[in-house]
C-alpha cells in the first residue's frame, strides 16, 4: 500500500525518507512542490495527486508535510489516517512534531517507521506496543546512555499487547498512585450573520482521560443524562454493546492519555451561544479609510466567567494598518498576513471590552467589497455547555481505591461572525 | 580473521566501483574525501568487539540514510554484524540490509543463514523479524527459501508469525509472480485462521496476490463477517473493502425489486416530492416484493454497522461504502451520521470525506438533508474544501431548502477568495437550472454580479449566464443587450467567447447592436484568444446569414483574417465557413441549408455536477477520489442476476459462528464481573465444538483458564457457555502471561479429564453421514504400540449407508495403522462403533486417510492431542530423582529436525512444567534432546505450577515399559 513516505518542511526540504519497497527517487516529489508552488496557502495543496505512475498523499501537521507514496489502489483515507497516526506518534514519543525534533532522534524516528508499516501496510499503531519495543527518550535513559551506551533502545521480546486482544493496554502496569482523570471539552461551531442571528450551531465534544491505574482495571463510565449524545465515536477499547444497551461507557483504559470518545450533541437542542458580538465594519468611499467598531458581550454563561477571550480578522489585502483604540485587552495587527489579533482575555459582563478605531487602506486600491468575518476564540472552565454530567466512574478487577476526577471546560471551535 | 579480511578485500572492491554519494545531496559534492574518511572511521567501529561501538556506527548511517545519502559502500562491513547479539545494533543491521540488499544481492547472501536461524528460533519476535527481513531484501535468488519460510510461519504456533507470514506473501509475489499458485495455497490456508491477528493481514495479501479468487473467500466468509469488530483497524479497512466486492458477486440487488427506477434513474432533478411519493411507495412493495435477503448478506450489513462508531476516519468510511453499494435504499441512511461527524476532522480528512459524501448526495439526496446546515462554509476553510461543500450544497437544494442556500450562496460571493466566488456562481448556476423556481431570481442576481469590480467574478458570471438565458432567450434581451456592452471591458477570454456566442446566437433579438459588436470584433481579431477568435467567426457566420446587408464586407473581412491565421483550427474553420455560407459556383447544395446548419434551435445545456455518475468506482477508493482508474483498482461488479448457491459459504457447523447476534470480543465481558450479559449466544454446542476443534488444531493461541479446562468436558454443554471458553482469540486473558498451548497440553495430559469425542466427519459434509472419534485409552490389542481410536459412525440420512471402510492411508514415515473392520450396512437413523489403531509414533503428525461408503469418499485426518498420546506413570521421588539426573546430563543441543518448529514448542511448554514441579518427568522415546533443552533453559512461566498434575509420570501411550 504504502510505497515511501517523505517529510519535507516549510520551505520545501526534503529531511527524512523511508522506502518500504523498492526504493523510489525524491525527484518524485517534484510533482508536489508544483502543486506547492500553484496553491498560495499550504492547507489548499490537494492531498492526493496524480503523477504519471505514482500517487501521492499528503497531509501537513505541524508545518510539516508527511508526503507517502502509493502506486496502487489504496483506500486514500486509509493513508491519511495512518499518516495522523504516524505525527500523533511522533508527538507522543518526542512531545512535539517538528522538525528540528525528528531531526534530533532520527534513529527511533527510522525505527519507528520501520515497525509501524510492514510492506507499505500497518504492523503496530498502537502507541502501547510501540513503546515496549522501541522506548521513547528520556533524560536520564540519554544520560546514561552517553555514559555507558549500553542501555537499548529496542526491547527484545514481542509485547503483549501485540498478541493480545487489548493491544492499547500493555501487562504489568504499576503505579503507586493510582488516578484516572477526565477532561470533558466541548467546542462550539456556529455561524452567526450579520444582524446577530444563528445560522448554524453545534456542540462537539471530546472526553480525554489520563488513566494511571495499576494492573488491569475495568472502569465504567456513566452520565446523568446520556440521551444529549447524538452521534459518538469511541476509542477501540469501549465496548459497543454496552454503550448500545445501558449508555455507559465500559472499557479497560489504555495506559496514560488517550481519547477516550467523540460526541456531537445534537443540532435540534438549540445551542446557547455563550457571547454576542456587536461589530460594524465600514470601508469608505471618499478617501482610502475605514472604520471598525466591536463590542463583545456575555449571553448565557450560567455565571460562568468567559477567559480568554480572542477576536481574529483576516482583513482584506487592501488594509495597510489599523489605528484602533481598545478598552480592554490589547491588539495586534500582522501587515503581512493581514491579520488582526484582539486578546482580551477574561470578559467582565460590568465594562463591556470594546475595539474601536480607523483603518487605513492602500491609496488607489478599490474599496474591498468584502466584508471580513471574525472568528472568535474563548474558554469557559468548569462548564460543558451542552450540559453533559458525568454521573460516576465505576472501577472493577482491581482492589485499590483510584483518586477519579473530571474536569469540564467549554472552548470555541469554529466560532465565526460574518459582516 | 581471515573471514574478515577477505571482507575487507571485497570492501575495498566495492567501495572502489561504488558510487559515493552521488546526486541526492549536490552541497556534499565538495566534501567527497571527507566523506570517505567518515565511513572508513564507520568501518572501524562496525569491526571493533564493542557493541557500543558498533551502535554508534550503525546509527550514523541510520541516520544517513534516512536523509537519503547513499551509504551503500558500507554494505560489506554491515552485513557482517547481522548477527550481532545486541538486539538494537541487529535491528538496524536489519534497516540497512532492506534499504541496500537489492543494490548488492551477492553480499546479502552472506546474510541469508542468519535469517534461517532466526526461522527457528524460539523467540517469536525474532522468528517473526527474520522472516520480515528475509522477504524484505528483494534478492531473486532466494525466492525458494522465502517459499519455504513463508508456508513454514504460515503453520506457526504464534499468530504473529504467521501474521509476519501473511505480510511476506505480497512481497514474495511482486518479487517472482511465478510463485502465485504456491502462494495462493498459503493464502488459503492462512484464511482459515481464526485469529484476528492474521485476518486483516492475509486479506491483504488476498487483495494483492489474488482478488480474483473470490472462491477462496466462501468458506471463510462468516468467520471473517463475525471476527471483524475485533481486527484491528487497519485489517478491518481492507476486509470491508473486499467483502464489499465479495458480496456484489454473491448476493442479490435489495433495490432491486419495485424500487429499481428510483435506484437508477433518480438524478438530481428529480423532485423531492417524487422521491417521497416514491418512498412511500415502497414500503408495501417491500411487503409483497418477493425478495428476501440472504442472511449472509444481513450478516455483514449488522456486523459492520457498530464500527461507524470507530474513531478511525478510514474504518467508518469503508463502512458507510460499504452500505452504500449493498445495503437497500432505506436502511443507507444510518451513515450520513458518521460520514458529517468526519467533516470535524483534518482537512485531509474533509476533503476525501467531503469528494464521497458529493458523489452519495447525487443518488441519495435525502439521507444528508438533514445535515445541510454541517456543510455551510466558514470564511477559514481552505479553498478546496470551500468547493467541495458548495458542491454538496448545490447538490442537496431542492424547492424547500433553496431560499436558505441562496441567501447562505450570497454570503460567499463577498468572499475574498475569487477561485471560491467563481465556484460559487456556477452552483448558482445549477441550482437555477434545476430548480425552474428561482430561476429569474438567480439571473437577477447574476446580472448584478456583471457590474462586479472583480473581473473573474464578472467573467464567471457571464458564463453561467449565458447557460441561464439559453433556456428562455426571448424574456430576457435587454440582458443580452447589457452583456453585448460588456465587450468592451472584460478580458477573460472564456467570457468574450460566451457574449459573443449569445449575440449570434439570439442576433434577432438585438437586431441593431449585433453588427456593431461584429464591427469592433473584426478590428481587435488579431489580438483575442483563439477561442475568442473561432466566436468570432461564428458571430459572422451567423450575422452574414440573417443580415447579410449590413455585415457582408465585415464577414469577408473577419474571415480572410482567418485564413491567415497561425492557429490551424481557425484557419479550417474559415474555409469551411466561407464554403459553407458564401454562394459560388462550386459550392454544391449544403449552402442552401446554410441558415438551418447554423441557427437551428439548440438544447438549453444541462449543468451537471462533476460527482455524477462517479460511483460507478467503489466509493472511497482512490479511483473514485481521482476519477480514474488506479492501477489495481478491482472493478465492483454488478449484481448477479440470481443469486449464486449461497450453500458455497456453508462450513462445517463447529467451524461456522452462525449468524446470531453479533456478539462481539469488546462486548463479550470476559472480564469479571459481568459474565452474566453474555449468555445470549444463540448455539452454545456448536460454538464449544469450534472451540475443541482449534484446541486440537493448537495453532490458535488460545488462552483458557485452568479451572476452565479441567472441567471442561465434566460441564454440561448448556452450561458451558461462557463467552470466554468459546473466544476463539482471547489471548492474554487477565494478562498473566499465560501460555496457551501450554494449558492445552496439561488439559490433554490431564488424566483426570473426561475423553473427548472429536469430529472426524461432518453430517453436512458427510452427506447425512457423520463420524465422532475419541482416544478410548484402552491399550489397543493388536498391537500395543498403536493407539486405540474408536469411532462412532452415525447415519442421518433418510437412506442406508453401505460398506463403510478406510482407502488410501497417508502417513508420515514411521507411523502405522491398522484399519478397523468394514462396517456392512448402517441403516438411516442407525448408529455403529469401530476401533482402530494408529501408532504416531510419537509425532502428533495427522494421519490422513479416506473414508469410504458405497457411494463417496472423504477425506478426513486425525490429529492427536500431544497428551493422548501419553499415559500416566506413578512414581516415588527418588526414581524421579534419579530418571531427572539422567536427563539433565545429556547436553543442549537444539531441536530435532524431524518435528516443525511449532510442535517443538507445544512439546517444551509441558516439559518446562515438568521441571518446574519436580515431581514429574515424561519420557518420550527419541525426544530427549528436547527436554534437557527446556530443562535447562531459563524461563518464566512459574505460575503455571499447580496446573500440573501431581505425583504422575506420563509415558508414552502404548509403549509401556520401553525406557530409556
Amino acid at each position: 500500500m504504502i510505497h515511501s513516505l517523505f517529510l519535507i518542511n516549510h520551505s520545501g526540504d526534503i529531511f527524512l525518507e523511508k522506502h518500504w519497497k523498492s526504493v523510489i527517487s525524491r525527484s518524485v516529489c517534484d510533482y508536489f512542490f508544483e502543486a506547492k508552488e500553484k496553491a498560495a496557502e499550504p492547507e489548499n495543496v490537494a492531498p492526493v495527486l496524480q503523477t504519471p505512475h505514482h500517487y501521492l498523499i499528503t497531509i501537513y501537521r505541524g508545518k510539516l508535510f508527511f508526503l507517502s507514496v502509493v502506486q496502487t489502489e489504496a483506500p486514500p483515507l486509509f493513508v491519511i489516517e495512518f499518516l495522523h497516526r504516524v505525527a500523533d506518534i511522533f508527538q507522543d514519543y518526542f512531545g512535539e512534531c517538528s522538525e528540528s525534533v525528528i531531526k534530533d532522534n532520527v534513529v527511533t524516528v527510522y525505527e519507528l517507521l520501520e515497525e509501524m508499516l510492514d510492506n507499505g501496510f500497518p504492523l503496530a499503531t498502537e502507541s502501547n506496543v510501540l513503546k515496549e519495543m522501541i522506548r521513547p527518550p528520556t533524560i536520564l535513559r540519554s544520560v546514561v546512555n552517553t555514559l555507558t551506551g549500553t542501555w537499548s533502545n529496542v526491547g527484545d521480546t514481542l509485547p503483549t499487547g501485540q498478541l493480545s486482544n487489548i493491544p492499547w493496554r500493555r501487562a504489568g502496569v504499576k503505579y503507586t498512585n493510582n488516578e484516572a482523570y477526565f477532561d470533558v471539552i466541548e467546542e462550539i461551531d456556529a455561524i452567526v450573520d450579520k444582524s446577530g442571528t444563528t445560522v448554524c450551531a453545534e456542540i462537539q465534544g471530546v472526553i480525554e482521560a489520563c488513566v494511571r491505574l495499576t494492573g488491569m482495571p475495568d472502569l465504567t463510565l456513566s452520565f446523568m443524562n446520556p440521551r444529549l449524545l447524538d452521534d459518538v465515536s469511541f476509542h477501540p477499547c469501549v465496548r459497543f454493546k454496552r454503550w448500545e444497551s445501558e449508555r455507559a461507557l465500559s472499557f479497560i483504559p489504555p495506559d496514560g492519555n488517550f481519547t477516550l470518545m467523540n460526541y456531537h450533541v445534537s443540532s435540534q437542542n438549540l445551542v446557547a451561544l455563550p457571547v454576542y458580538v456587536k461589530q460594524s465594519i465600514s470601508f469608505f468611499d471618499s478617501g482610502p479609510c475605514g472604520r471598525l467598531d466591536i463590542t463583545v458581550g456575555p449571553k448565557q454563561t450560567m455565571g460562568k466567567t468567559v477567559e480568554a477571550l480572542m477576536v481574529t480578522i483576516h482583513m482584506p489585502k487592501a488594509v495597510l494598518s489599523a489605528n484602533l483604540t481598545a478598552t480592554q485587552g490589547s491588539y495586534t495587527y500582522d501587515l503581512a498576513t493581514k491579520v488582526l489579533v484582539w486578546d482580551i482575555g477574561k470578559l467582565n459582563p460590568q465594562k463591556l471590552p470594546n475595539l474601536k478605531g480607523s483603518l487605513s487602506l492602500q491609496a488607489g486600491a478599490p474599496k474591498p467589497e468584502d466584508n471580513p468575518s471574525l472568528n472568535i476564540d474563548l474558554k469557559i472552565q468548569q462548564m460543558a455547555i451542552s450540559g453533559l454530567k458525568v454521573s460516576r466512574l465505576e472501577m472493577f478487577g482491581e482492589k485499590y481505591k483510584p483518586f477519579k476526577g473530571v474536569k469540564y471546560l467549554t472552548k470555541a471551535g469554529k466560532f465565526q461572525v460574518r459582516t | 580473521m581471515s573471514a574478515s579480511s577477505a571482507f575487507n578485500e571485497e570492501k575495498g572492491g566495492s567501495s572502489s566501483v561504488g558510487e559515493p554519494e552521488y546526486g541526492h545531496d549536490p552541497a556534499s559534492g565538495g566534501i567527497f574525501s571527507s566523506d570517505y574518511k567518515r565511513h572508513d572511521d564507520l568501518k572501524e567501529m562496525l569491526d571493533s568487539n564493542k557493541d557500543s561501538l558498533k551502535l554508534e556506527a550503525m546509527k550514523r548511517i541510520v541516520a544517513m540514510i534516512a536523509r537519503g545519502k547513499n551509504a551503500s559502500d558500507l554494505f560489506p562491513a554491515v552485513v557482517k554484524n547481522v548477527a550481532c547479539k545486541n538486539i538494537e545494533v541487529k535491528k538496524l543491521v536489519y534497516v540497512y540490509l532492506v534499504r541496500y540488499a537489492e543494490e548488492q544481492q551477492d553480499l546479502a547472501l552472506l546474510s541469508i543463514s542468519t535469517f534461517q536461524r532466526g526461522l527457528k528460533d524460539p523467540n517469536q519476535l525474532i522468528r517473526a523479524s527474520a522472516l520480515r527481513v528475509l522477504s524484505s531484501i528483494r534478492v531473486t535468488i532466494i525466492v525458494p527459501i522465502m517459499m519455504l519460510a513463508i508456508k513454514e510461519a504460515a503453520s506457526d504456533m504464534s499468530p504473529y508469525v504467521r501474521k509476519t507470514a501473511a505480510h511476506a506473501i505480497p512481497k514474495l509475489y511482486s518479487l517472482d509472480p511465478e510463485q502465485k499458485d504456491q502462494l495462493i495455497e498459503v493464502i488459503e490456508k492462512l484464511l482459515a485462521d481464526k485469529t484476528t491477528l492474521v485476518a486483516g493481514s492475509v486479506v491483504m495479501a488476498f487483495e494483492e496476490v489474488c482478488p480474483e479468487r473470490i472462491d477462496l473467500i466462501h468458506k471463510n466468509y462468516r468467520k471473517l463477517c463475525n471476527l471483524l469488530i475485533d481486527v484491528e483497524e487497519w485489517g478491518q479497512v481492507v476486509i470491508i473493502n473486499m467483502l464489499t466486492r465479495y458480496a456484489r458477486t454473491q448476493f442479490l440487488n435489495p433495490n432491486m425489486n419495485g424500487s429499481d427506477k428510483t435506484f437508477y434513474g433518480s438524478d438530481e432533478d428529480e423532485d423531492e416530492e417524487e422521491e417521497e411519493k416514491e418512498k412511500k411507495a415502497e414500503a408495501p412493495m417491500a411487503k409483497r416484493k418477493p425478495y428476501v435477503m440472504d442472511p449472509d448478506h444481513r450478516l455483514l450489513l449488522r456486523n459492520t454497522k457498530p464500527l461507524l462508531q470507530s474513531r478511525n476516519a478510514a474504518v467508518v468510511m469503508a463502512v458507510a461504502q460499504l452500505y452504500f453499494h449493498l445495503a437497500p435504499k432505506v436502511e443507507v441512511g444510518v451513515i450520513a451520521k458518521a460520514l458529517v461527524r468526519l467533516l470535524r476532522s483534518h482537512s485531509e480528512v474533509q476533503y476525501v470525506v467531503l469528494q464521497n459524501v458529493a458523489t452519495m448526495s447525487i443518488k441519495r439526496r435525502g439521507m444528508f438533508e438533514p445535515y445541510l446546515k454541517s456543510f455551510y462554509i466558514r470564511s477559514t476553510d481552505p479553498t478546496q474544501i470551500k468547493v467541495l461543500k458548495l458542491e454538496v450544497l448545490t447538490n442537496l437544494a431542492n424547492e424547500t431548502n433553496i431560499s436558505t442556500i441562496l441567501r447562505e450562496f450570497q454570503t460567499y460571493i463577498k468572499s475574498m477568495d475569487k477561485d471560491f466566488v467563481a465556484a460559487t456562481i456556477q452552483a448558482i448556476g445549477r441550482c437555477a437550472t434545476n430548480i425552474g423556481e428561482v430561476r429569474d431570481t438567480c439571473l437577477n442576481g447574476l446580472v448584478q454580479l456583471l457590474s462586479n469590480r472583480d473581473e473573474l467574478v464578472v467573467a464567471e458570471s457571464v458564463v453561467v449566464i449565458k447557460k441561464l438565458l439559453q433556456m428562455q432567450p426571448e424574456k430576457h434581451s435587454d440582458i443580452i443587450k447589457h452583456m453585448a456592452k460588456l465587450t468592451d471591458n472584460i478580458q477573460v477570454p472564456m467570457a468574450r467567447a460566451s457574449i459573443l456566442w449569445l449575440i449570434g446566437e439570439y442576433c434577432e433579438h438585438v437586431p441593431k447592436i449585433a453588427p456593431d459588436v461584429l464591427r469592433k470584433m473584426a478590428k481587435s481579431f488579431t489580438n483575442e484568444e483563439d477561442i475568442v477568435k473561432l466566436q468570432i467567426i461564428n458571430l459572422a457566420a451567423k450575422l452574414y446569414l440573417t443580415n447579410s446587408k449590413q455585415t457582408k464586407l465585415l464577414t469577408q473581412y473577419v474571415l480572410n483574417l482567418a485564413k491567415y491565421d497561425q492557429n490551424y483550427d481557425i484557419r479550417d474553420r474559415a474555409r469551411f465557413i466561407r464554403q459553407l455560407i458564401v454562394p459560388t459556383e462550386k459550392s454544391g447544395a449544403l449552402s442552401k441549408y446554410a441558415k438551418k446548419l447554423f441557427l437551428a434551435l439548440k438544447p438549453a445545456p444541462v449543468l451537471e455536477s462533476p460527482f455524477k455518475d462517479r460511483d460507478h468506482f467503489q466509493l472511497g477508493s482512490l479511483s473514485h477520489l481521482l476519477n480514474a482508474k488506479a492501477g489495481g483498482y478491482q472493478e465492483l461488479p454488478d449484481w448477479p442476476e440470481a443469486a449464486p448457491d449461497p450453500s458455497v459459504r456453508n462450513v462445517e457447523v463447529k467451524d461456522s459462528v452462525r449468524a446470531v447476534g453479533t456478539v462481539t470480543c469488546r462486548d463479550r465481558e470476559r472480564w469479571k464481573g459481568a459474565r452474566v450479559c453474555s449468555r445470549t449466544r444463540a448455539n452454545p454446542p456448536q460454538e464449544r465444538k469450534h472451540q475443541r476443534k482449534s484446541d486440537q488444531q493448537k495453532s490458535d493461541s488460545e488462552s483458557e483458564s485452568d479451572e476452565e479446562s479441567d472441567s471442561e468436558s465434566s460441564q454440561s454443554e448448556s452450561d458451558d457457555s461462557d463467552s470466554e471458553a468459546d473466544d476463539p482469540v482471547c489471548n492474554n486473558r487477565k494478562h498473566k502471561c499465560i501460555d496457551s498451548s501450554l494449558v492445552l497440553c496439561l488439559q490433554n495430559i490431564s488424566p483426570c479429564s473426561a475423553l473427548k469425542s472429536y469430529e472426524l466427519l461432518h453430517r453436512i459434509r458427510g452427506e447425512g453421514l457423520s463420524v465422532e472419534y475419541c482416544f478410548s485409552r484402552q491399550p489397543f490389542s493388536p498391537d500395543g504400540n498403536m493407539v486405540a481410536v474408536q469411532m462412532q459412525f452415525t447415519n442421518n440420512a433418510t437412506s442406508e449407508a453401505k460398506n463403510l471402510h478406510m482407502e488410501d492411508v497417508k502417513l508420515q514415515s514411521g507411523m502405522r495403522v491398522k484399519e478397523f473392520p468394514e462396517i456392512e450396512l448402517l441403516p438411516a437413523g442407525e448408529t455403529a462403533t469401530a476401533v482402530m489403531g494408529i501408532d504416531f509414533c510419537d509425532s502428533t503428525q495427522a494421519a490422513n486417510f479416506q473414508l469410504c461408503t458405497h457411494t463417496r469418499k472423504f477425506f478426513v485426518s486425525i490429529q492427536p492431542p500431544v497428551g493422548e498420546l501419553m499415559r500416566p506413570v506413578f512414581l516415588t521421588e527418588n526414581e524421579f530423582k534419579k530418571e531427572q539426573g539422567e536427563l539433565i546430563s545429556v547436553t543442549c543441543r537444539p531441536p530435532t529436525p524431524f518435528l516443525s518448529d511449532s510442535r517443538f514448542n507445544s512439546i517444551r511448554f509441558i516439559l518446562f512444567c515438568i521441571a518446574q514441579n519436580r515431581k514429574l518427568q515424561i519420557c518420550l522415546r527419541g525426544l530427549y534432546s528436547l527436554y534437557t533443552y527446556d530443562i535447562l533453559g531459563p524461563e518464566t512461566h512459574h505460575r503455571h505450577r499447580k496446573n500440573s498434575p501431581k505425583n504422575e509420570k506420563t509415558l508414552p501411550r502404548g509403549k509401556k515399559g520401553k525406557k530409556p
